[in-house]
């Protein structure tokens, strides 16, 4: 008796397991497709070519051209800030420091920790400081705390295969007469693609925040000339334009969140295949 | 007998201890930007803390938590329906989330075959990427008038469909990458020897799921569920755009809520006009921040522990 019911409790997990499959991909169709489906059919290359023209918010011409710039020059900039920092941070962690270092310990769970928090209290945190040294909302502050937003995840990434580099790879480097600083061509060549995925991962990761750059970018119809002007960002210019009460405004939002649908499944795509690729050819 | 190093040999020292000096200096300098991890945590708390230190001083702690008026020009600073928001979407965000992931992590590592997880790990990578504003796009234009039209009527409720509800599907839908991705971690790491002792003594593949590995991994499946809470306490422009934002502790899934996030990011403009408005907000994001940092402590350290060997 006992011994059918476990084969019958079996097969209703099975049919569970296949059904949360099943929920998720229609999770990830709905909302690509509520997404296209309102977006596509207003999205016009005037939009995505053009400034803010005069009646722009009631809803007369022009495009949000602003913001499509203002986030690419937001997440440049912090993408490369960000690499800058982790992969030293990474390297340091790595070969400077032994497995069991507790400096190395404390510096991994505070990175856990600057990857739990969330954009809005980086937001908070950035506007704060920004407020005290005198400055006001600019396309440099928004870049800062992107470049915080990031750099955690940057060194989460890159660490989660620096751990596995072989330490006879790091040895054999030492042993013909390298510092452990020159071996940081050896390391950075094994983690390339970890390094690639990392950055797609976080610019994926900067160009959807809008939280962090609310208070700190602020918002503006034209492309930023310098680091003290404000600059707009596409989630940013998304939610501002579907609070509008015109129809008109409105389907330019649904045709920026297209734009910005697609930049990211590129990314996350692109990023997928990178792994698949690069990974056989680790040591 | 003194003997002098040659020219040669002069240089080839001096390079030597360039070399050895460019080490040093260099493992000074990431030792400093490691150490800035630790930095930016301490200061970020203390900065917030300051910034709230004001209307902790007009008010005390526990009024400011239990008090459920807000009216910031009438130096009224209730947190209670932010507070009551905030945990009513993500615990039901948490609880939607938690049975899709658990199920769907257990049948990629135990059952699937490889073919179907280089299909699914896609879709989760989607998920995982997709910005919180086209989550809160996807909401308002699908959840939040299914819940209008289908879900309220149909409880005989009217609603506007702006509610805790929608809230917790957009939250719940943005926390299961995050779960499935850590739980997947987790099992991996159960030991292949206790899958295959239970599989010998004739126990079928589910009831090794059930008696090895979730009992196996358990620590590391609290810690992980911690940490989508946490997660999903920040999220700032979905729940924004979905919740409601009615000051109004919420009585059930059909109210209207407004989390501490949103909270924070849709008063950022006005906050300026009153010291205290500012301190009520930075306030906000300091109890953020302080519930943020203890989950994630916890949860880290164990899943350290746990995911180590």
């Amino acid at each position: 008796m006992s011994v059918k019911l476990k084969f019958i409790e079996e097969k209703i997990a099975r049919g569970f397991m296949l059904l949360s499959i099943l929920i998720v991909l229609f999770f990830v169709l709905n909302v690509l497709y509520a997404v296209l489906r309102r977006g596509l059919p207003v999205l016009t290359w005037e939009m995505v070519s053009s400034l803010p023209g005069g009646g722009f918010y009631i809803g007369k011409e022009g495009g949000f051209l602003n913001a499509i710039v203002g986030s690419l020059y937001i997440v440049l900039a912090s993408t490369t800030i960000g690499l800058l920092i982790a992969i030293p941070v990474v390297f340091y962690l790595n070969t400077y420091l032994k497995k069991t270092d507790r400096f190395a310990y404390v510096a991994r769970i505070a990175y856990d920790v600057l990857f739990g928090i969330p954009s809005i209290v980086y937001g908070a945190f950035g506007f704060t400081i920004m407020i005290y040294l005198g400055l006001r909302a600019s396309l440099l502050g928004g870049i800062i705390v992107e470049s915080l937003l990031i750099i955690p995840i940057l060194i989460r990434t890159l660490d989660e295969v620096a751990k596995n580099i072989p330490q006879d790879l790091l040895d054999s480097s030492y042993s013909i007469g390298s510092t452990r600083i020159e071996t940081i061509g050896v390391v950075v060549r094994q983690i390339a693609p970890a390094i690639a995925t990392a950055t797609l991962l976080s610019i994926g990761r900067s160009i959807g925040d809008a939280a962090g750059v609310m208070f700190t970018a602020g918002f503006s119809d034209s492309i930023p000339t310098s680091l003290s002007q404000q600059a707009a960002t596409l989630p940013l210019s998304v939610f501002f334009q579907l609070s509008a009460p015109q129809l008109e405004v409105q389907d330019r939002a649904y045709a920026a969140a297209v734009v910005l649908t697609v930049i990211v499944l590129i990314l996350s795509l692109s990023g997928r295949f990178i792994m698949n690729f690069f990974s056989k050819n680790k040591i | 007998m003194i003997v002098f190093p040659t020219p040669v040999q002069t240089t080839l020292l001096f390079y030597m201890n360039y070399r050895y000096l460019k080490d040093k200096v260099a493992g000074h300098l990431m030792f400093v930007l490691s150490a800035l991890s630790l930095l930016l945590v301490v200061s970020m708390g203390v900065g917030l803390y300051l910034k709230s230190a004001p209307i902790l001083a007009d008010h005390s702690l526990w009024s400011l938590i239990s008090a459920s008026e807000w009216k910031p020009m009438k130096n009224e600073f209730g947190f209670f329906p932010f507070i009551m928001g905030t945990a009513w979407v993500t615990v039901l965000a948490v609880a939607f989330a938690l049975p899709i992931s658990l199920l769907m992590a257990v049948f990629l590592t135990e059952y699937s075959r490889p073919w179907l997880r280089r299909y699914v790990f896609p879709l989760l990578d989607i998920l995982a990427g997709l910005p919180s504003v086209i989550y809160g796009v996807w909401g308002t234009l699908l959840i939040v008038p299914w819940i209008s039209e289908f879900v309220a009527p149909s409880l005989s409720r009217s609603s506007s469909g702006y509610t805790v509800l929608a809230g917790g599907i957009v939250l719940g839908v943005m926390a299961i990458p995050l779960l499935v991705s850590l739980f997947i971690e987790l099992f991996s790491n159960v030991s292949q020897d206790f899958r295959e002792a239970a599989l010998a003594l004739g126990a079928t593949r589910w009831q090794t799921v059930k008696h090895i590995v979730l009992r196996k991994s358990l620590p590391g499946l609290i810690a992980a569920v911690v940490l989508a809470v946490s997660r999903t306490l920040g999220e700032t422009i979905a729940v924004l755009m979905v919740c409601g934002n009615l000051a109004v502790a919420p009585g059930g899934l059909l109210d209207a809520c407004y989390p501490i996030p949103a909270l924070i990011a849709n008063n950022y403009g006005e906050m300026l006009s009153l010291p205290l408005y500012e301190s009520a907000l930075m306030f906000a994001a300091f109890i953020l921040f302080f519930v943020v940092l203890v989950f994630n402590l916890f949860s880290r350290i164990v899943l350290r522990k746990v995911t180590q060997y």
